[in-house]
């Protein structure tokens, strides 16, 4: 087993959530393409948890992902109440925020 | 030269006992007085200026227990302190809250309560509300203004109290800032009136210049030697090199002239008979404008090691006595006469404590006795405003002795006491000072004896003059309305005002002789120490009375023809030669004021506020606009287009960990 090709598709992983996240326009699959990079940041931890033999990697990822699973719930229902006062869910649109 | 003085001793202090244990309400009560007439409003408008009266005679009575406690002790041991708490305490800095009884402050709470009480007993016919068609003494507010009168009047008695009464310079100065506050609100107790606000106010921003002296000489005490306690200051005053200690004098003096009305600071105190007349005659005639002698005189050990210091306060004083006598001279308003008439007399006083030890007692002594006979006059004047519709023209007056009597003989009496008319006493102390200033070697005594002589024959006419035009003559008011459209009605006035009036015409007679035969002087040694006689002056005793009451007389003859003799013309005399012309301009006092400082001040004030408005204001308001502008245009980077804020952290947290990496592997 070598880590580094897990490291790699971790990093590959985390690129295309990124790249995801700057150019699409729906809401929906910006929100996948953040759990993408949360869960190669949660390969990466398990990796080297792995190479070094100790636990605390492993244990990082598990709260990594109550913490992604709230945070579903949370934007999942920000998203949704969004989508039914706009009847959009295009990120591009919801910009009332600014100066 | 002045001669050379020889340390004073010191009294020893002794700690207070039985009556001087009390020494603490002689101000506590007036200032309950002022503080319950203040607080209770309406409801003591019925009692309240029999309270006022009240508290200050109560006041009198203490004082007079004291002293007659304290004559009974042995001269040496008449000097005493009395305790009451500590003030403040900062570091090294600390301050008593103490009460010195010694002669000099005990004759100054005499004088203070006694008159006070004459005073307030004639503010209570004076001030009373209308009662009948001729009295405009009642302002708005009806009756609250007796009651608001009283109320400031006991506030002016405790301030001058803790004034004169303080064993350190701080109290002064806080009794000092009492009665000027006192001052400025009794000058302005007619508040409807614009000139009464104005004249307030020239009187308090006059005094601050003095009080301004006085503070820094009290600053510079306190660098000095560390303490400004008197028994501490006057024991250590020789350790202070010369500059600083004619420095000190003369801010002295400075506060001291400012409170006196003395030159250069004189021109606040004739604008003062704004006030009501007894405010004229306690104040500004009797105690108030006194202080500045009181000062100089307490401060005698301070005085005594500086002939430079002494030669600025005799000069001042001889400047200001021909100052006032000559403006005397050209006046109407029988105020402000009276008033100049004061300025020329405390001219004397600061002349003679000017002398140092061969005149500090006869300051004193002339205060006291002037203390006398300018109330009774200025009561007398207010008697006679108060018959003629409150008018102060004396070109109005004329011939109100047969409608008077009590009036008329009372300041007749006053009249004659303030010329020095023999055996009066005017005589026993102005003649002493003009004495002393002869007793002085070479031009000194040339200068300040005939300088003191010529004042002399001045008051002798602008008093004759003010006499004639009052009380004799035709009777110019009789087809005459006052200013309000009234018919006059000369009457004597209550027996409330009477009868002050005729207690101050005896101290007049009497007090001269009394005091001289009593040994004022030797009285008053603890204090200022022994009165030194100078047997080297330019003229020898004998010969000085007689040339003093020759010029006086001179004087009154002078006025008799001049004005006595020939009927007064109603309207001014217009025009008339320089000197009137000058004098009824105060000299150009107020024009000189105008034009050396009040001027340059607006000058350098709207200079100040250009460059404020500039200088200061462009930097502060421009790093102001500079922020708002840039802020204005950062707050652009907001731009609500969520991807953006993605890109903007994905490059930041890009550029974190390169720079991680760079130093990492740099």
């Amino acid at each position: 087993m070598t880590p580094t090709y897990y490291l790699l598709l971790s990093a590959l992983l985390f690129a295309i959530g990124a790249v995801g996240v700057l150019v699409r326009r729906n809401a929906i699959v910006v929100f996948m393409c953040i759990e993408l990079m949360l869960n190669a940041v949660n390969l990466t931890l398990v990796t080297f948890a792995r190479i070094n033999g100790r636990l605390d990697g492993q244990v990082m990822a598990f709260f990594v992902m109550v913490v992604a699973a709230a945070e579903v719930v949370v934007g999942l229902a920000i998203i949704m109440s969004i989508f039914r006062t706009r009847r959009t869910a295009s990120v591009d649109d919801a910009n009332l925020l600014k100066y | 030269m002045l001669t050379a003085v020889p340390p004073v001793e010191l009294p020893e202090i002794g700690g207070a006992s039985g009556a001087a244990s009390l020494a603490w309400l002689l101000f506590v009560l007036p200032a309950l007085g002022a503080l319950v007439l203040f607080v209770a409003g309406r409801r003591a408008n019925a009692w309240g200026h029999w309270l006022g009266v009240a508290t200050v005679l109560a006041s009198f009575a203490v004082g007079l227990a004291i002293f007659f406690e304290t004559l009974g002790l042995d001269p040496g041991q008449r000097t005493r302190e009395l305790h009451l708490f500590d003030w403040m305490s900062v570091g090294s800095f600390t301050v008593d809250f103490g009460v010195r009884l010694d002669p000099l402050s005990l004759t100054f709470v005499l004088l203070i309560t006694g008159v006070g009480s004459l005073i307030h007993i004639y503010s209570v016919g004076y001030m009373a509300p209308h009662d009948g068609g001729d009295d405009d003494h009642a302002e708005p507010g009806g009756d609250s203004s007796r009651r608001r009168f009283f109320a400031q009047l006991n506030l002016f008695v405790a301030a001058m109290l803790v004034l004169v009464l303080g064993n350190n310079f701080v109290m002064l100065y806080l009794g000092w800032e009492g009665v000027g506050l006192a001052s400025y609100l009794l000058i302005g107790f007619y508040q409807d009136r614009p000139s009464a606000a104005t004249a307030a106010k020239k009187a308090f921003l006059m005094n601050r210049v003095g009080d301004v002296g006085l503070a820094i000489a009290i600053f510079l005490l306190w660098l000095e030697l560390g303490t400004v306690q008197y028994s501490e200051v006057f024991e250590r005053i020789g350790e202070v090199g010369a500059p600083t200690l004619v420095a000190i004098t003369v801010m002295l003096l400075l506060g001291a002239c400012g409170k006196s009305g003395q030159f250069p600071l004189q021109a606040w105190l004739p604008d003062a008979m704004e006030g009501p007349t007894p405010v004229s005659a306690l104040i500004h005639a009797a105690t108030m404008v006194t202080a500045g002698v009181y000062l100089i005189a307490r401060c005698g050990p301070i005085y005594n090691l500086t002939e430079t210091g002494r030669l600025v306060v005799t000069l001042v004083g001889v400047v200001t006595l021909l100052i006032g006598a000559i403006i005397g001279c050209a006046y109407d308003d029988i105020k402000k006469v009276l008033a100049y008439s004061t300025v020329s007399q405390i001219g004397y006083m600061f002349l003679a404590v000017g002398l140092g030890p061969a005149g500090y007692a006869l300051g004193i002594f002339h205060l006291l006795t002037h203390g006398f006979f300018k109330a009774g006059l200025f009561l007398g004047a207010g008697s006679v405003m108060h018959a003629m519709n409150d008018d102060v023209d004396m070109r109005r007056y004329g011939g109100l002795a047969r409608h008077m009597p009590i009036t008329f003989v009372t300041f007749g009496l006053g009249y004659l006491a303030l010329i020095g008319f023999p055996l009066l006493s005017g005589y026993f102390s102005k003649d002493a000072i003009i004495e002393a200033a002869f007793g002085q070697e070479g031009w000194q005594g040339w200068v300040y004896g005939g300088a003191a002589t010529l004042a002399a024959g001045l008051t002798a006419f602008y008093m004759t003059r003010l006499v004639l035009m009052t009380f004799f003559g035709e009777k110019r008011w009789e087809n005459l309305k006052s200013d309000d459209g009234h018919d006059y009605h000369p009457h004597e006035s209550p027996v409330t005002m009477t009868a002050p009036m005729v207690v101050l015409a005896l101290g007049s007679v009497g007090a001269g002789a009394v005091l001289s035969g009593i040994g004022l002087t030797e009285w008053l040694a603890p204090s200022l120490g022994e009165l030194q006689e100078s047997d080297h002056g330019v003229l020898p005793h004998a010969v000085v009375p007689w040339l003093v009451v020759g010029i006086s007389a001179l004087g009154v003859l002078i006025a008799y023809l001049v004005v006595g003799r020939r009927p007064t013309p109603v309207e001014r005399p217009e025009p008339v030669s320089f000197p009137v012309r000058a004098a009824r301009r105060d000299l150009y006092a107020n024009a000189i004021n105008e034009t050396f400082i009040a001027r340059p001040g607006t000058w350098l004030s709207r200079a100040l506020v250009y460059v404020d408005n500039r200088g200061v204001d462009g930097v502060v308001n421009g790093t102001a606009a500079l922020l708002g502008g840039s802020s204005g245009r950062l707050r652009r980077l907001q731009t609500g287009f969520v991807r953006s804020y993605a890109l903007s952290i994905l490059g930041g947290s890009v550029l974190v960990i390169a720079a991680m990496l760079a130093v990492r592997f740099a």
